[in-house]
Formats: C-alpha cells, sequence, structure tokens
C-alpha cells in the first residue's frame, strides 16, 4: 500500500518518512551554517529563502500528505496564501516609503542606518 | 459517470480532471475525513494569522531608521567561554524537526493499527514540544533579564521586542496547545477510544503545522 486508501488514509513506505526526516535536518543544518559562516547580503538572503523554502515544501507535501491528497484539497490549500504575497509586496512598498518619509522629515534627528 | 464516481471513489479521475469534478459534482467537495478538512481550513486561517505577524515585522523592520538588534548576537550563547550565535534557536529547531518525525511516524503506526507504538510516539512528540516550550521560556526570560521589552531594548529598534515577543509568543501558544491536544489523543487512543486513525492525522497535521510555521519563524525573524 504505497498510495491513498480508498477511504483517503495517507498510509506510506517509512522509508519515504525518514529520508525527509534526514533531509529536513540537513537543510536546518544549512541554514544555521549560513548564520554561523556570517555570509551576508543577497547570498545571505537567497540562501535563507531556499533552505527555507525547500524544508517548508517538504513538511506540507510528505508530512502533512499533500501530495497525495487530490487536487480539489490542494487548490482550496494552497491558492489563497499566493494572496500573502500581494501583501508583502504592497508592504514592501508602503516600508520603504515609510522609511524615505522618515528620513526626510527626521534628518536632523537621526542618522539613517539600517 | 459522476455517480459511478461516487459509489466507487477508486474511479475517481485524478489531476484537473478531478479537480472540476470534486468542485462542480454538486455533493462532497474533498474526499476525505470531514475533521481532516476542518483542520485544513482552520490551518489555512492560522497560516494568515502569522502571515499578518511576519509581516507586520517585516514592514516595521524594512521603516525604522534605527539599526535593528542583530538576531546572531542577541540570540548567541556563551558555551565553555565561547560565544555560539543563535546556538538555543538551533536546539530548538532540531527540536521541533524531531517531533515532527516522531509525529509522522505516529500516523503511520496508526494507519497500520499499532495502538501502542501510535500513543507511544504521539507521547514522545508531546514532551519534544514541551521541552520546546521551555527553552522558550528560557529564552524569553533571558531576554527580559538584558531589558528586552515590547516598547524598547538595549541594542536598537525599539519595535525589536514587540515583534519578537508577539511572534514566538503566538507560536509557543500554538506549541502549548498542541502538547495538549497530542497528550490528549495519545491517551484516548491508548485506551481504545478509536477504530479509525483519523484522528492521529488531523493532529499530526497540526503539529506539523506547527513545525511549519517555525520554518518561517527561524528563516524570517533570527536569520535575516
Amino acid at each position: 500500500m504505497s498510495d491513498s486508501t480508498e477511504e483517503g488514509h495517507q498510509e506510506h513506505p517509512l522509508t519515504v518518512y525518514f529520508w525527509i526526516w534526514i533531509l529536513l535536518f540537513v537543510f536546518s543544518t544549512f541554514s544555521y551554517a549560513v548564520d554561523y559562516a556570517d555570509l551576508q547580503g543577497y547570498l545571505r538572503w537567497v540562501l535563507i529563502l531556499v533552505f527555507m523554502v525547500l524544508k517548508a515544501g517538504f513538511i506540507v507535501a510528505i508530512f502533512m500528505h499533500m501530495a497525495w491528497e487530490r487536487m480539489a484539497l490542494v487548490m482550496a490549500i494552497c491558492g489563497p496564501p499566493v494572496a500573502i504575497l500581494v501583501l508583502i509586496l504592497m508592504m514592501v512598498l508602503e516600508g520603504d516609503y515609510t522609511f524615505v518619509a522618515r528620513v526626510v522629515s527626521f534628518a536632523a534627528e537621526s542618522v539613517a542606518v539600517r | 459517470m459522476s455517480d459511478t464516481a461516487a459509489a466507487h471513489p477508486d474511479t475517481l479521475a485524478d489531476g484537473v480532471d478531478g479537480f472540476v469534478d470534486d468542485w462542480s459534482a454538486d455533493k462532497q467537495t474533498f474526499q476525505v475525513h470531514w475533521g481532516k478538512a476542518m483542520m485544513w481550513i482552520f490551518l489555512l486561517s492560522d497560516t494568515f494569522v502569522f502571515s499578518c505577524f511576519l509581516v507586520g515585522y517585516m514592514k516595521v523592520r524594512i521603516s525604522t531608521t534605527v539599526v535593528w538588534p542583530l538576531p546572531t548576537e542577541v540570540f548567541a550563547l556563551t558555551v565553555a567561554g565561547v560565544s555560539v550565535p543563535l546556538l538555543l534557536i538551533a536546539i530548538m529547531t532540531f527540536i521541533l524537526i524531531t517531533s515532527s518525525g516522531t509525529m509522522a511516524l505516529a500516523v503511520n503506526m496508526g494507519y497500520r493499527g499499532n495502538k501502542k507504538a501510535t500513543a507511544l510516539l504521539m507521547l514522545a512528540t508531546a514532551l519534544l514540544g514541551a521541552s520546546f516550550v521551555g527553552m522558550q521560556m528560557f529564552e524569553w526570560s533571558k531576554l527580559i533579564e538584558d531589558g528586552v521589552r515590547p516598547w524598547g531594548n538595549p541594542w536598537g529598534a525599539a519595535q525589536f521586542g514587540s515583534a519578537f515577543f508577539m511572534i514566538t509568543g503566538f507560536h509557543g501558544f500554538h506549541v502549548s496547545c498542541g502538547v495538549i491536544y497530542l497528550a490528549i489523543i495519545a491517551y484516548k487512543v491508548y485506551q481504545g477510544h478509536y477504530e479509525q486513525y483519523d484522528v492521529v492525522e488531523i493532529a499530526g497535521l497540526y503539529w506539523h503545522f506547527v513545525d511549519l510555521v517555525w520554518v518561517f519563524i527561524f528563516a524570517f525573524f533570527y536569520l535575516w
């Protein structure tokens, strides 16, 4: 039994879980290594995001069984969070605007260091 | 076609055809245990809650003109005279991943009908979760001792404290609830309350979500 049974049960070989478990450990170690090695700038951010997405993807797909669910459920759950990307984009723009406004308005009081 | 599909779920179309069939068949949309569908919908709403916290944190961090305290230094621990960056956070991360693994095994053992292994693995998951909360309490006490408050801290941007306490506090609350939730289900599994093990998978979804949120907190709050 390596796939969903007729009642929607999720039964898979144990090896799948052990592999994902090991991978999660490896990716976490890599994320931590990014900080430990004190990488900075775009390299740091890209690596953090890559390991984060890999870990999140494996957890949702395998541990939470999303990879074996029917598309009706996958779309209902994984679709709506895409809207968050819009919020992130808006808040990045808004945050930059606020930052610039603060620098311009309060320039005399504080030196802008970010 | 749809009648036979309903009577024999094995013959349901897959992929996009199945997606269209499920949503347009004028019957139950999700071919899963109702509790699982509801848990997923709860987790979806929780995703938005945590996203709002993290986006709010991102916004204050972008817009502040004061230097943001460096998490790698703030959360460093001194071991044998050497300052190791983010040590406690790394340990907490590994504990949560370990607990996610034991939970996945518990779900698997449940569907194999192994009552005892399921209950014990869930108990192990709950204990790992409890140790995570313990470490978080230690971390909070340490930071409060260092002078971190929701309205200020000794190192820089005042919003650091509010973002930290709100995000990790809400996550820690989720872990604590999860520990209680898992302990109850583990006890009931052990007592033989269930003939179906969907409850274990549903509890597992919640627990994996808690781990999932930590992945994002770890990346955005501690590492960024």
